[in-house]
């Protein structure tokens, strides 16, 4: 160990861990807080004396009362979540079976393919949404959770294809071979040897697409119109601000409700999406 | 191992486990699956069907609107690069186009500085780390509207805590107009994405900063080399490969991004903040004409084209190696 004395620990270790922690971690606070606090004490000038911001004396649920009676959010909330877990499972399909391909079998093209399909990856939606909105049109999905369960796979497949390859990769290729010398095929090695020793890649993939489904926002922006049939981030967006008026209150609170799902997916998964985070990149 | 598999083989007819003799016998269903390039062509199937659908058929399509005058309920027809000519001589793209660069540049060069400092920080032992490793990615898994929002009440005009906070600690004396004014605009959503992207590089690095074994620091140490000599020579060296492609992903992420600047500012005051992204939304989708739209997002086409050649003639190098 590199020996340090003490107050070199606080200057160049608790102290900058510290701002990390507060520059991190201020805005959620800065959301609890809007959401419980009334519209009286949230609409007082930056400059007014009794201003005391970063606390308030009479929280009150009244913001997530008028979130959940005034608004549509309840649904916007299933849409999401069901539209995640779809557009998961089907990317997690493909992408176990693309994986496998791509790790193990030998083909003309592979090379190719491989390559093709880590450049998809690259493909931002933002260089897509106008066509694809004219395509989704003319396909009659728009306004239906269907243009965006078929649409998100395009970035979550690419990207389960490449975190799978590489776990496939790590796995001896001696395990199938002695499966397949006691006679099973090929396929039947693959579903019963290789995929239950893969399944915490499958989880991994399956946390860290889950969380950028339930991210995503361009899409959605573009496809749905009807309020009832939005995604969180969408609803937010356009069926809160009334006219030009903000009410950060029910917003905040509807952020937050927004958030739990997922951050709840995250903390119960910390290990399995950080592996999925680090490997999206290194493959 | 042959117990599994010859249990295996009491279900599915299909699955001829652990008996030679039924397989030469029967399953023609699985025996032409042996064959690797057809069961290959199938599995890889459902993927090339929907990244083929949903990719491929619109980039085409992408490149055929910007070529056209098409706009929501007119088909349109062939114009040639007029729509590129228009979009280049027109000052709102010039600014978009000038506010991309700018702000992939700032924040990307933020990110890495400061996401490295918090992977050389969480590399340490210390008590709680596991809890605040986990809680320093909240803002990169938190849906980036919902956060950007929460930003946009932290920079109104009128209610900013962060105004009353700079005016209570003495170092202003009259409010910053963070979001009403362009410049100051940037700014605020290069720290945003910064706040939002810093976590990603911090866990991506911190990974490959754990592959490192600690007996080249002790041993530079030992040579007398100090805290920077020891990050400069020995860790960023071998820190190298993963920040590049870290860089890369960000690069294109931040690039093209849509959601964040859309959220805090709209493109807005006067649209002095829009991104290609935003722009390209503003003229295709809002305004719909799905033409000049779609020329306006293929303006990012090059630069992405570059940044994934580069990373692919890095990926085929390492291969090589």
């Amino acid at each position: 160990m590199v020996i340090e004395r003490r107050w070199k620990k606080w200057v160049y270790f608790y102290i900058p861990l510290t701002l990390f922690v507060i520059g991190t971690l201020f805005p959620f606070y800065w959301m609890v807080i809007t959401a419980i606090r009334p519209d009286a004490e949230l609409y007082r000038s930056w400059r007014a004396v009794n201003n005391a911001p970063f606390w308030t004396l009479s929280p009150t649920l009244e913001h997530f009362r008028d979130l959940l009676a005034k608004t549509t959010f309840p649904y916007w909330l299933w849409n999401t979540f069901f539209i995640a877990v779809v557009s998961t499972g089907i990317s997690l399909f493909c992408g176990l079976l693309a994986g496998y391909a791509l790790a193990r079998l030998k083909f003309p093209m592979a090379g190719t393919l491989g390559t093709s399909i880590f450049v998809t990856y690259l493909v931002p939606p933002t260089l897509l949404f106008i066509p694809l909105a004219d395509i989704i049109r003319s396909f009659q999905l728009g306004n239906t959770p269907w243009a965006l369960i078929l649409t998100y796979p395009t970035f979550l497949i690419p990207f389960c294809t490449w975190l799978l390859m590489g776990y496939f990769k790590t796995i001896p290729k001696e395990l199938e071979e002695c499966a397949r010398i006691d006679g099973a095929t090929r396929f039947g090695a693959m579903i019963r040897i290789i995929f239950p020793i893969a399944v915490p890649g499958i989880l991994s993939a399956g946390i860290f697409a889950f969380t950028l489904s339930w991210n995503e926002f361009i899409y959605a922006l573009v496809f749905l119109s009807s309020p009832e049939r939005k995604t969180v981030p969408v609803g937010v967006v356009s069926e809160m601000i009334r006219g030009d008026i903000y009410f950060w209150g029910q917003l905040m609170a509807g952020a937050l409700l927004g958030s739990i799902p997922v951050a709840l997916v995250y903390s119960f998964f910390v290990e399995y999406y950080v592996t999925g985070l680090t490997g999206s990149v290194k493959g | 191992m042959k117990k599994i598999i010859a249990g295996g083989s009491t279900d599915a007819t299909g699955l001829q486990v652990a008996l030679p003799r039924a397989q030469a016998a029967g399953g023609r269903s699985t025996r032409f699956l042996e064959s690797e390039g057809l069961l290959a062509g199938l599995l890889l199937a459902p993927t090339i069907l929907l990244l083929g659908v949903f990719i491929a058929y619109p980039f085409i399509m992408g490149v055929w609107l910007s070529l056209s005058n098409t706009s929501v309920g007119n088909p349109g027809e062939f114009v040639g690069l007029r729509n590129f000519v228009k979009a280049w001589d027109d000052s709102i793209f010039q600014t978009a186009f000038r506010n991309t660069f700018y702000y992939t540049f700032f924040a990307t060069v933020l990110k890495l500085a400061l996401g490295m400092w918090l992977a050389l920080l969480l590399n340490r032992h210390f008590r709680g780390k596991r809890i605040i490793r986990a809680s320093m990615l909240l803002p990169f898994i938190i849906p980036t509207v919902l956060s950007t929002f929460a930003w946009r009440w932290m920079f109104d005009p009128t209610f900013s805590v962060l105004n009353w906070l700079l005016y209570r600690t003495g170092l202003i004396v009259t409010k910053i107009p963070f979001l009403s004014d362009g410049d100051y605009g940037m700014w605020c959503a290069i720290v945003v994405n910064t706040w939002r992207g810093m976590p990603f590089f911090a866990i991506t690095l911190l990974a490959g900063l754990q592959t490192i074994s600690p007996d080249l620091q002790e041993a530079a140490s030992l040579d007398g080399a100090n805290g920077w000599q020891r990050f400069w020579r020995v860790t960023w060296p071998l820190l190298k490969p993963v920040t590049l492609v870290v860089v890369v992903f960000s690069i294109i992420q931040t690039f093209s991004d849509f959601q964040l600047i859309y959220v805090l500012t709209g493109g807005g005051p006067a649209n002095s903040t829009h991104l290609l992204a935003t722009y390209a939304y503003q003229v295709g989708v809002a305004t719909g004409l799905l033409g000049e739209g779609a020329a306006i997002s293929l303006f990012m086409l090059p630069v992405l084209f570059i940044v994934v050649w580069v990373q692919l003639r890095y990926l085929r190098r390492l291969e090589g190696a």
